[in-house]
């Protein structure tokens, strides 16, 4: 025979009198038809969105259409629950949150049913630590596996430019002492690393009486072509902006800007070292050549950035 | 009918009556502002169902392509497989580009209830004794939501994700002595890296979204063994809980709840254009656009980092990076002050009672003066996350409006306390006629 429970009544619930609200035993037929209606317009809405997607499914209508499908239900489940449910406040106890002190005790004696038969206890617990310490240190260990082949070190401070090498643009072209106008700015590489990250360098032409390079790079710019690192010293954005009339390069990302005729410093916003700088020369067929590498690695600062 | 016969078979099998009586007379307080973390909760599902769409069509791999696609402006352009893949879900699969902005609207949404709910729990003392455990894990929620959110706009592989990846290479590079190894390990080398989009799609995908889900799913545990809290009025007490059985008024109202977030979500979605990636182009590493600016949820430190002004801080010939101040140390402050907040104003006030009924703002002055300092700080630094687009739009000066902003930092603040704190002693007075202290 099927055993049935009749569950006893519930023992907390009680209306509250100083409810606001009276209890509402009359459903309204008002309400009934507001939810009929509603409940029509979500279904229209759901043909709707199926039509819309077999023909060509459109953006805009798709979302309009799945949107009235459920501000639809939603408005009729609100009409339903205010004018159609019982309204009714209940209250019930909060259980003190401690467990009794009984029941607690209980619980830590079927916790350490075995403690006191260990032997060595200090011994088991500093091994047990051991083991978990030794098994932290070859998860974390294995993180190398996460990066590159060669070792962070050697990523970091790999030589870019070489003594040299010829400047390129862009599309590989050779950059030559007539490639710029006066005042204006161009994206260079090294011949053999076109669209590369670290070694993509701003050369510009600015007046050569107007640079004011420190005395150890005054010749580094023949003919008034200056080049520094593009990479930003800040979060690492291409600096791509260069305000010809006032002789700024704008990084577009935090609007850090760098004064190219003084070595690229930093004049305003959050960047705090120069644009590292590419020394120039150009060989007898007037080809514009590194003469060396960036003065520091590119791009945004680290720990052991050598100064 | 079936129900009872449904319900009849599950009994004998589960002996399920009993429970199933607790559940339905479970009580729920009705008041909207215990609305906004439901509203959280309803758009991480909509992103679960709309994310489990997006990736039976999305493509990790970085791997070079050209297009040839309904596009006809990008045809034969170079680009990755994970940005070709976002362009055909969005101009050739149907219902692709509804799907992928209803995502990305839902996040924005998931956030912002999040970020709502955070302040509705802090404004009203809610997280006070007993409720330490769901401020920390709430907490800990916003922090993968805020993470999941990036990594989401980051995969796409256009231009601005691009711009996004490398700015947050160059703060995870800026942490002093870990920093590079860090940054290497999670974007597997000197960025850009073919191994940032795979990472990022496993970490979005499946890693993170199941920390969340785990994380909501203790949340709403602990609610319900603790109960909400009540705000003050008649008959609510430390004792009791005060509200609505959770069968039917409720749940029918917080399906529709769910049904507006839905729909919300649909017509933003349908309607609103979001993260149109075909304008941003695919990602180039030596290139940028100008006026960019994250997902509004980072607003705050995108703002901090154009803030703070460059500092070159050098020790023993080790450098600490500015971005380490603006980008690591200021938002880990802030979270840290918020994890903390509870067990602080216990100490400082000697209060170690439980407590279910909340106090209104105007209850606290000293902790609503402070709270509104801290809700004005972010503003502002959110407001310098987009100086260039204001310098462009009002054609004000960028170093005018920084200098500017960089000052408000530290009035407005203060300011803001000095008046709420003002506000609430004075409301305070004039509503319970009492003389504070």
């Amino acid at each position: 025979m099927r055993r049935h429970v009749e569950p006893p009544a519930p023992p907390f619930v009680r209306i509250y009198p100083g409810s606001s609200e009276p209890p509402n035993d009359h459903p309204s037929r008002g309400g009934t038809a507001v939810v009929i209606s509603l409940l029509t317009l979500s279904i229209l809405a759901g043909v709707g969105f199926v039509a819309v997607y077999w023909n060509g499914a459109n953006t805009q209508l798709l979302g309009g259409c799945l949107a009235l499908v459920f501000l639809g239900l939603g408005c009729a489940l609100v009409v339903w629950a205010r004018k159609l449910m019982l309204h009714q406040e209940a209250v019930a106890p909060r259980e003190p949150l401690p467990s009794e002190a009984e029941d607690r005790q209980a619980v830590f004696k079927d916790f350490y049913p075995g403690a006191p038969r260990i032997q060595r206890r200090k011994v088991v617990t500093w091994m047990s630590t051991a083991v978990v310490g030794v098994l932290a240190a070859a998860v974390i260990s294995s993180l190398r596996s996460f990066y590159g082949r060669s070792p962070l070190a050697v990523q970091l401070t790999t030589p870019i430019w070489k003594r040299g090498q010829q400047l390129v643009s862009d599309t590989g072209e050779k950059v030559t002492v007539n490639s710029l106008e006066l005042r204006s700015a161009t994206i260079v590489f090294p011949d053999d690393k076109i669209g590369d990250v670290r070694a993509q360098a701003v050369l510009l032409r600015v007046p050569p009486d107007a640079l004011r390079l420190p005395w150890n790079r005054r010749d580094w710019a023949p003919q008034g072509y200056v080049a520094y690192s593009r990479v930003c010293t800040h979060a690492g954005c291409p600096v791509g902006e260069f305000e010809s009339n006032i002789g700024l390069l704008l990084c577009p990302c935090h609007q850090s800007t760098f004064d190219v005729l003084n070595g690229a410093q930093p004049t305003s916003g959050p960047a705090a070292r120069p644009l590292p700088q590419l020394p120039l020369y150009a060989d007898p067929e007037g080809n514009l050549r590194a003469a060396g590498d960036f003065t520091a690695p590119p791009g945004p600062g680290y720990w052991s950035i050598p100064s | 009918m079936i129900l009872p016969r449904l319900a009849r078979w599950m009994d004998t099998r589960l002996r399920l009556s009993k429970p199933a009586r607790e559940v339905l007379n479970h009580v729920f307080p009705d008041h909207w502002s215990f609305m906004l973390g439901e509203i959280a909760l309803y758009s991480f599902i909509v992103l679960v169902v709309t994310g489990a769409f997006l990736v039976m069509f999305f493509n990790n791999s970085a791997a070079s392509v050209v297009y040839h696609g309904s596009y006809r402006a990008m045809d034969g352009v170079r680009m990755s497989a994970a940005y070709r893949s976002a362009l055909k879900l969005s101009f050739d699969v149907p219902a692709g580009l509804l799907v992928r902005q209803m995502h990305h609207w839902a996040s924005l949404i998931f956030l912002a209830a999040i970020v709502a709910h955070l302040s509705r729990i802090f404004f009203t003392g809610a997280y006070r004794r007993p409720r330490e455990i769901n401020w920390i894990i709430g907490l800990t929620l916003l922090l993968f939501a805020l993470f999941n959110g990036y990594l989401g706009y980051s995969m796409a592989d256009d231009l601005l994700s691009g711009m996004g990846v490398r700015i947050a290479y160059s703060i995870t590079m800026s942490i002093p002595l870990l920093g590079p190894w860090m940054a290497y390990v999670f974007f597997g080398g000197t960025v850009p890296t073919s191994a940032t989009v795979p990472r990022f799609y496993g970490m979005h995908i499946f890693f993170v979204p199941a920390i969340i889900a785990t994380l909501i799913a203790l949340h709403l545990l602990v609610i319900w063994r603790q109960y909400h809290t009540n705000y003050p009025g008649p008959g609510r007490t430390n004792r009791t809980i005060v509200g609505s059985h959770l069968w039917p008024t409720y749940t029918a109202k917080s399906i529709a709840l769910f049904c507006f977030v839905i729909g919300l979500i649909a017509a933003l979605g349908g309607l609103v254009q979001i993260d149109p990636i075909w304008v941003y182009g695919p990602n180039n590493a030596v290139a940028a656009l100008s006026g960019a600016q994250p997902d509004w949820y980072l607003g705050w430190i995108e703002g901090a980092m154009r803030l703070f002004p460059g500092a070159n801080l050098r020790i023993g010939g080790w450098l600490i990076p500015e971005l380490f101040f603006s980008a690591v140390l200021f938002p880990a402050l802030i979270f840290l002050g918020l994890y903390l907040y509870p067990f602080f104003e216990r100490w400082a006030i000697y209060d170690d009672q439980d407590h279910n009924v909340l106090k209104l703002p105007y209850q606290t002055p000293v902790k609503t003066a402070f709270g509104c300092a801290l809700f004005v700080l972010l503003l502002v630094v959110f407001f310098a996350g987009s100086d260039d687009v204001i310098s462009i739009a009002g054609n004000y000066s960028v170093t005018n409006i920084r200098t500017i902003l960089q000052v408000l930092f530290f009035i407005a603040p203060a300011a803001t306390a000095v008046l709420v704190y003002a506000g609430c002693r004075f409301w305070r007075e004039k509503r319970e006629g009492l003389r504070v202290e």
